[in-house]
């Protein structure tokens, strides 16, 4: 497997949820030791089309290929991380008891092995949470809660690892460590992020992938311009710079 | 209490007997059935089902009465209903997405307009009461014995499918993305729910079934960490509630049902009390 496999393949993919079409002619793709973003606005498609290349929906038209396979059949090669935000705060369910789902699928009645158990912790070490393993998931802070999600995708063993909408509600020193991790588990996984922020999409992202009524554009982020952004939003909006620090006053521009 | 005690061991009344062992051992299924049903956030579903079983009862009696089909008692006919409707319910949650209640809701009235009607046409007098309120103590030898069968399936299917339920109720579709069949674990599931609401028929009735599947739990689901914990504490708590409201009803002689149900909501007023206070003194 080198840089260039393709690990995602999507061809002429079209989408409708009934009359309304959410998706036309999507053509891209991800390869092996890729990071890409999708951006876009809410109800832009975004999910709809994680949920495609997770087999979840199947396609009008076009198709998907995971490493040349069918989503149905390569999901297991997918690492996925929804938001936390999805789940029960009361559920009564320990550190080890979410992780461990990683690992089912692998057998019949779903009972986890030696070796799943040593997975679990494995996964669980690679995002800094050994020692939370008997903790109730409830008790724990978000940005805590994103990394054990991670650490199930973890535990699953596969080579892509997509992320939903994981930096909304954590703060920004967990945003900073989550992106640490994420560069490191980009050195073996593609990454692939939903989000509908993009302030720091630059930074750590290789390419951009813009959802927005049926448009998808690819771009790559050293070309974050201002066609770009309305690209993201559908209309023209003001950038924050938020490496670029001026005085109370302003300043101006000649 | 002495004399409950007296009337517990006199041979000459062994309803009441019946009625307190099936209760203790009927726990062991309602906690740990009602824990899935209130982790899952089914308890509509457990009500839809628990009053469909009336057309189930009312066409066993008809079969019974009318057709000459004596074999054919209204618990065959209960059990085939519950599990019917758990079928069409788990199609339902599948395909119907935003109708799913409106059709929850015709299934619970349909259900129940059926037994009427079959309990209407069949001479001779029934008194839906007994099955709207149920009453522990007309249970009988072969009640203990489903009793017990149905205890031991639930065990040991909840034992080998542990790990893929909870995923189920936790994260049906992570569960899906990791190859389980969702919907066949769904489906076996709430068939286990049905069998298990037949049962609460007919110690609590048809119409607080939903009561004592899902209290205990709620009330278990306050203290517990695990899925697990939850089903033992449930359990204990059911059988304190089916004892205590069997005892309690018997001395000032009321209805059974109607007391077990009392204890539990009262019980279940207070833990939520508890907690509210507990949650205030930690912030």
């Amino acid at each position: 497997m080198t840089e260039q496999t393709v690990a995602i393949q999507v061809q002429d993919l079209n989408f409708a949820y009934d009359d309304i079409q959410v998706l036309t002619d999507v053509q891209f793709d991800i390869y092996a030791l890729d990071s890409v973003c999708i951006v876009g606005p809410n109800g832009g498609g975004k999910t709809t089309l994680v949920k495609l290349i997770l087999g979840l929906l199947e396609p009008d038209h076009g198709s998907i290929r995971i490493y040349g396979g069918k989503p149905a059949d390569e999901h297991r090669r997918i690492g996925y991380v929804p938001q936390y935000a999805q789940y029960d705060a009361r559920f009564p369910i320990s550190v080890r008891e979410v992780v461990s789902m990683g690992r089912l699928g692998n057998s019949m009645s779903g009972h986890y092995t030696k070796i799943d158990r040593q997975q679990v912790l494995s996964a669980l070490d690679a995002v800094n949470l050994v020692d939370l393993v008997e903790r109730p998931f409830s008790s724990l802070s978000g940005g805590q809660r994103q990394r054990v999600l991670i650490a199930r995708a973890l535990a699953s063993g596969g080579d892509i690892l997509i992320l939903d909408e994981p930096t909304a509600n954590i703060d920004r020193a967990s945003e900073q460590n989550f992106f640490d991790l994420l560069g490191k588990l980009n050195q073996h996984m593609a990454i692939l992020m939903v989000t509908h922020e993009v302030g720091f999409a630059s930074t750590f992202f290789k390419r951009i992938i813009c959802v927005n009524n049926n448009q998808v554009f690819i771009h790559p982020t050293s070309e974050l311009t201002g066609d770009l952004i309305r690209d993201m939003y559908g209309g023209d909006l003001r950038m924050i710079r938020h490496d670029h620090r001026c005085s109370a006053e302003g300043h101006e521009h000649d | 209490m002495i004399e409950l005690l007296a009337a517990l061991t006199d041979p000459d009344l062994p309803f009441l007997r019946y009625a307190l062992f099936t209760g203790l051992l009927a726990s062991i299924s309602f906690g740990i059935i009602g824990t899935f049903v209130v982790v899952r956030r089914i308890s509509y579903i457990a009500g839809a089902i628990s009053h469909c079983v009336l057309g189930g009862i009312g066409a066993g009696l008809y079969l019974q009465n009318v057709a000459g089909i004596s074999w054919f008692s209204p618990v065959y006919g209960a059990i085939i209903v519950a599990l019917l409707a758990a079928l069409i319910l788990t199609g339902v949650s599948l395909h119907a997405k935003e109708r799913e209640d409106s059709i929850i809701g015709a299934l619970w009235a349909g259900g129940m307009a059926i037994g009427l009607l079959f309990i209407a046409a069949t001479p001779g007098y029934f008194d839906p009461m007994s099955y709207l309120f149920g009453n522990i103590l007309l249970i009988t030898k072969n009640d203990l014995y489903f009793v017990i069968a149905l205890d031991i399936l639930i065990l040991v299917v909840v034992g080998v499918f542990y790990n893929k339920f909870l995923a189920i109720c936790f994260d049906v579709e992570y569960a899906q993305l990791r190859g389980l069949r969702t919907h066949w674990l769904y489906l076996l599931l709430l068939c286990l729910t049905a069998l298990t609401i037949v049962l609460l028929v007919r110690i609590v009735g048809i119409i607080m079934v939903i009561a004592l599947l899902t209290l205990p739990a709620a009330i278990a689901g306050n203290f517990a960490r695990s899925i697990w914990q939850m089903m033992i504490v449930a359990t204990l708590i059911c059988a304190v509630f089916i004892a205590g409201g069997l005892g309690l009803s018997y001395s000032l002689d009321l209805p059974s049902g109607s007391v077990i149900i009392l204890i539990a909501t009262a019980a279940y007023l207070l833990s939520l009390c508890k907690i509210k206070r507990r949650r205030k003194s930690r912030s």
